[in-house]
């Protein structure tokens, strides 16, 4: 299954997708098929028009040029999203959004896709193996319901 | 190159980075993005007393923490997304900061994803002065015979000075940059008794064009320039304060400190905080523009225009006017209406460092200047020879070269 992560672009997560056997969605991707573009002038550094178009699916003209710009970019992730993983109160060493509206509007796009979902408390110390368990039958669930 | 930091919350997201690139090495600045570990964000945090939700932004309150171990920074940008209310907050407050530690010159942008080439440029001009003229810059006195012209987008302004003494003035209506610059160097000069001067400076828009003509010796952008005139016709060299300049066409709001610019912001969004939306009421009220601000002086029922538009504003002080509201209250309206915007666009971003010291062509307009009163709670100053503000800091600037 194709698994978004949040915060998008944690390599802790999607590593932690891949090892559960599934393809992790995450903003690293993204951002490298736009490195890859050779039509794209001056990627990673510029999100393109066409981001900026996409995000208007979701969000109005007013909002500012930013939350546009990253709703844009991450757009593409949701649209593919078959299950995710929402990882709350990350460390920046997570991953982070950078903004913080963008980081809550981009959330309840998911959670408004209505696909299978593990909402998970990053808590720290000991408590981080109980975090990687309970991601990891997530996982394990999701392989199930795509066997059946 | 100049080394100026960019402290922004993603700048990428925006699309704006190549643009602030491009304009950046145009006028010889070099953009750099000051570096800092992980674990240090908190602590920065802490440093400048603000803890944000959005991560980027304790991320940009950190670099502002970093770059002042850089020594080869002369310069910050700070930058955030227009209509992010907590990215204006840390702004805010990043420059508070920087002015508390340093004496760099600082300057902010509220970016959209696509803004204005002008609006990039003659912010990173102004910086880029501010940094390599500094010494020029503390000039406090004209000496010699010099001559500084004012190429505006409304009005050309030329004064004459004779050791720091304003000896001939010339002003006129901007149309061809070069022909106005030369009739009013005309007048100034014939008003001074002297055919020749030492030296010659240019400021304003039509800079680069009238400066080749009479090849200046010194060609400065605006921000520098006025709030150097602001600050010699004041006669407030040392300490705070804030320059409102209002001209026909733009404004600028510059926090000074020792009679130089360390923080500006530029109006020019909207034509409705202009002075050619006082030049229209005037013709609506049956005024000359001269006469409108006397005419709002003697108000005594406060009307409001329901838009600051160019266009809706002007067709409601024309309801207004046929509904039967005198035309001393409407011209009040006007004048209120310009400084309202003035207020909500520009100033409601900086802080307020009295004295403030208004100029250019809007400030001898007494409604209007009224209203600022009204809406700060503070005297303003208007000096003597205030629509000059620019060609005076000009013609002493030009003196030190």
């Amino acid at each position: 299954m194709k698994v978004l992560v949040y915060p998008p672009n944690s390599m802790i997560l999607s590593d932690l997708v891949e090892r559960g056997g599934h393809e992790s969605l995450a903003l690293m991707r993204e951002i490298g098929e736009h490195v890859r573009d050779a039509e794209i002038d001056a990627p990673p550094i510029n999100i393109t028009e066409e981001d900026l178009k996409r995000a208007l699916r979701y969000v109005s003209v007013e909002e500012p040029a930013g939350l546009k710009g990253r709703i844009g970019l991450l757009a593409p992730l949701l649209e593919k999203a078959e299950a995710s993983i929402i990882l709350s109160d990350a460390p920046p060493t997570y991953g982070c959004m950078g903004c913080a509206v963008a980081d809550e509007f981009f959330k309840f796009l998911i959670r408004k896709r209505e696909i299978p979902t593990l909402e998970v408390r990053y808590e720290g110390g000991e408590r981080t193996e109980e975090m990687v368990t309970e991601v990891m039958t997530f996982l394990a669930q999701l392989s199930k319901e795509e066997k059946k | 190159m100049t080394k100026v930091a960019q402290i922004s919350c993603g700048t990428e997201y925006s699309g704006i980075q190549w643009m602030l690139n491009d304009i950046a090495e145009r006028v010889g600045i070099e953009l750099v993005y000051p570096e800092m570990e992980l674990s240090k964000i908190g602590e920065a945090c802490r440093e400048i007393g603000f803890e944000a939700e959005s991560p980027s932004l304790n991320i940009m309150m950190a670099r502002a923490v970093s770059m002042l171990d850089d020594p080869a920074i002369k310069g910050a940008l700070l930058l955030t997304c227009f209509k992010c209310s907590e990215g204006t907050i840390v702004k805010d407050m990043i420059r508070r900061f920087l002015h508390e530690r340093t004496d760099m010159p600082v300057i902010l942008y509220s970016n959209v994803e696509k803004p204005k080439e002008i609006e990039l440029y003659s912010r990173l001009d102004a910086l880029k002065t501010l940094i390599t003229r500094k010494t020029l810059l503390m000039r406090e006195k004209q000496e010699g015979v010099t001559m500084g012209v004012d190429s505006g987008s409304s009005t050309t302004k030329v004064v004459v000075m004779r050791d720091n003494e304003i000896i001939g003035k010339g002003w006129l209506p901007t149309t061809d940059p070069v022909k106005s610059a030369d009739d009013a160097i005309e007048a100034a000069l014939k008003e001074a008794g002297i055919e020749r001067v030492d030296a010659v400076g240019v400021t304003g828009h039509g800079r680069e064009l009238v400066g080749e003509h009479l090849r200046a010796d010194l060609n400065l952008e605006e921000v520098s320039v006025v709030s150097k005139g602001a600050a010699l016709l004041s006669k407030r060299h040392k300490g705070d304060a804030t320059v409102i300049d209002m001209g026909g066409m733009n404004n600028k709001l510059i926090l000074m400190r020792d009679g130089i610019a360390n923080t500006f912001n530029l109006g020019g969004i909207c034509a409705g905080s202009s002075g050619r939306f006082l030049e229209i009421a005037a013709r609506r009220v049956d005024a000359d523009i001269t006469e409108l601000g006397q005419l709002a002086m003697e108000s005594k029922e406060r009307y409001e225009l329901q838009s600051y538009c160019m266009v809706f504003g002007i067709q409601a002080l024309v309801v207004a006017l046929a509904s039967g509201v005198k035309r001393e209250d409407v011209a009040a309206a006007a004048c209120r209406s310009v400084a309202t915007q003035v207020y909500d666009n520009q100033i409601h971003e900086m802080e307020m460092r009295p004295p403030i010291i208004f100029v250019g062509g809007v400030s001898l307009i007494e409604g209007v200047k009224r209203e600022f009163e009204n809406m700060l709670g503070v005297e303003i100053i208007v000096p003597p020879y205030s629509q000059y503000a620019g060609a005076v800091g000009m013609a002493t600037l030009v003196s030190g070269v």
